[in-house]
């Protein structure tokens, strides 16, 4: 290639984007409002920057859509991820059919707001970041609905544990609906857990408002930091939380399950909520035992061994579940 | 055929905020048009490696354009903007042979090609997500799927692999860079199985 005197300008580009790239990597990992500010600043600066980093950010984001090849993969472990597969007459055929309904429902698509369905597998935990720049986490055994309407911002929690650090906009209030709780966000970072038999937020910094889907607005309660609200079929009780105990509870943000003075009963049902490998334990005397402990989410057989060696329990690992007596 | 309007130099020194709409735009109707425009570009200009240049001076054209009011229909005007810059490079540089961007004038034909289906249905959609990463090279891809699809950290995958963690960072930005470029850039063919 013939030298015509465009070294300066040339491979600008490139350069851009690989800072591009190295914010969407700090995004997808590590992020906090100094990043924010810094990051902010660097958009602002040219439209080269932003047009770089929205094209690799659109990329990314259409990435997201791979985390429904895992449910697949899960359900049949066979598969590999990035297995090459044959085209399939019939699913060409369906293919055809569908792209006309697709075309012809385009209209009315792009014009109603997208639900966008975010979900976890037992074991596992996850970050979005929403367009408005909320970032959502789930943690294990999760499922979340996100609707961006021009009104509202809503998620449904339809099972399990997120923490949500919303970017605050009066004029787009973000609901997060739970069972029939709903939440209102009015600036804030907290965490709502939704089992089967009980419900629980709590609020780590702004205020949320809480109240019931189908009952009057003015009926619910304003939740101020440090308060953990837990509501089952039979009662509701809030309490306020130290900093360190909250975030104990937000252990699982960093892979860690952390205990203090929890009972043995406790501890396990905390475990199952992360693997497949079930902990029992069979007794009482066992069940009430209390102890003061981190461990990794995932380490079910760290915290069995703990149990045999440091209590001085019975461990019996059963392969599909460990049973733990006196 | 319309003419882009000419942009103020000044204009990145008054820049106002980023628009979201802008953004929005953007990404729904520009991006899906990249593989025509670089199959323009490469048609039109012989250095290869100015391609990425070229490309990023026409986005930063037509969303300046856009924030004060989005072009309609996009793909015209796109292949306008795209001229211009062309024309405008050459003129700046002058020593590109002028035959460099001779069939210019041949325009209308590339802006009358089809596309890529911007309605491509959900499971086109995963296909083409899946081929993308197969082209990716295989520690790329590990860790592309293992931040993306398992939603871990950078010290995990670096656990995972063995690697450190500065080499994983690295990994994911050039797989960010690559997925870009196979999403985008690449020939809409890529779409088939084969």
């Amino acid at each position: 290639m013939s030298n015509d005197g465009l070294e300066n300008t040339c491979n600008m580009a490139d350069t851009i984007e690989a800072t591009a790239a190295a914010w969407l990597r700090h995004r997808q990992w590590d992020w906090n409002a100094e990043c924010e500010a810094e990051f902010n600043a660097w958009l602002t600066e040219s439209w080269s920057h932003r047009v770089a980093f929205w094209r690799l950010e659109a990329a990314w984001n259409r990435a997201e859509r791979l985390t429904a090849l895992r449910l697949n993969v899960i359900a049949s472990p066979s598969r590999s991820l990035t297995e090459k597969k044959r085209p399939h007459l019939l699913k060409t055929i369906a293919s055809v059919g569908a792209a006309v309904l697709v075309g012809l429902s385009a209209m009315w698509w792009m014009s109603r707001p997208v639900e966008r369905t975010y979900s976890t597998a037992i074991g596992d935990r996850r970050t979005i970041t929403l367009s408005d720049g909320s970032r959502i986490e789930l943690n294990t055994d999760t499922v979340l609905r996100v609707s961006m309407g021009s009104k509202e911002r809503t998620a449904f929690l339809d099972g399990g544990e997120a923490y949500f650090q919303i970017k605050h906009d009066p004029s787009k209030p973000f609901v997060v609906i739970a069972d029939n709780h709903r939440i209102t966000d009015l600036g804030t970072k907290f965490v709502v857990r939704d089992d089967p038999d009980h419900f629980k937020i709590a609020l780590l910094d702004g205020r949320v408002r809480l109240d019931t889907v189908g009952e009057p607005k003015q009926s619910g309660i304003l939740l101020k930091p440090g308060q953990e609200l837990t509501s089952t079929a039979r009662s509701t009780s809030t309490e306020y939380k130290s900093t360190e105990e909250l975030s104990n509870e937000l252990g699982w943000k960093r892979g860690m399950l952390i205990f203090e003075n929890v009972s043995l009963a406790d501890v396990a049902s905390e475990f199952n909520r992360y693997n497949s490998k079930k902990l029992i334990i069979a007794d009482a005397a066992a069940a009430h035992r209390t102890i003061g402990a981190s461990f990794p989410t995932g380490n079910v057989d760290l915290f069995a061994q703990m149990a045999r060696d440091v209590l001085h329990l019975h461990v019996e690992d059963r392969g599909t579940e460990i049973v733990i007596s006196r | 055929m319309a003419e882009a309007p000419e942009i103020p130099s000044d204009c990145e020194s008054r820049l106002q905020l980023a628009a979201p709409e802008v953004k929005a735009w953007f990404v729904r109707e520009v991006l899906p048009l990249e593989a025509a425009l670089t199959q323009f570009l490469h048609r039109n200009w012989r250095k290869g490696s100015d391609i990425a240049d070229l490309r990023q001076e026409v986005y930063v054209r037509i969303c300046q354009v856009a924030q004060k009011q989005p072009p309609e229909p996009v793909k015209p005007f796109l292949f306008t903007v795209a001229r211009n810059v062309l024309i405008d490079r050459v003129r700046h540089t002058q020593v590109v042979p002028i035959e460099a961007v001779s069939d210019l004038d041949a325009l209308g034909v590339a802006v009358d090609a089809p596309g890529p289906d911007r309605t491509v249905m959900a499971r086109d959609e995963l296909r083409r997500l899946e081929i993308a990463l197969d082209k990716l090279p295989q520690r790329t891809r590990d860790v592309v799927v293992m931040a993306r699809v398992e939603g871990l950290s950078g010290r995990e995958i670096a656990m995972r692999l063995g690697i450190s963690e500065p080499a994983v960072s690295q990994q994911l930005e050039k797989g960010m860079r690559r997925l870009a470029d196979i999403l985008y850039s690449a020939p809409p063919d890529l779409r088939s199985d084969t």
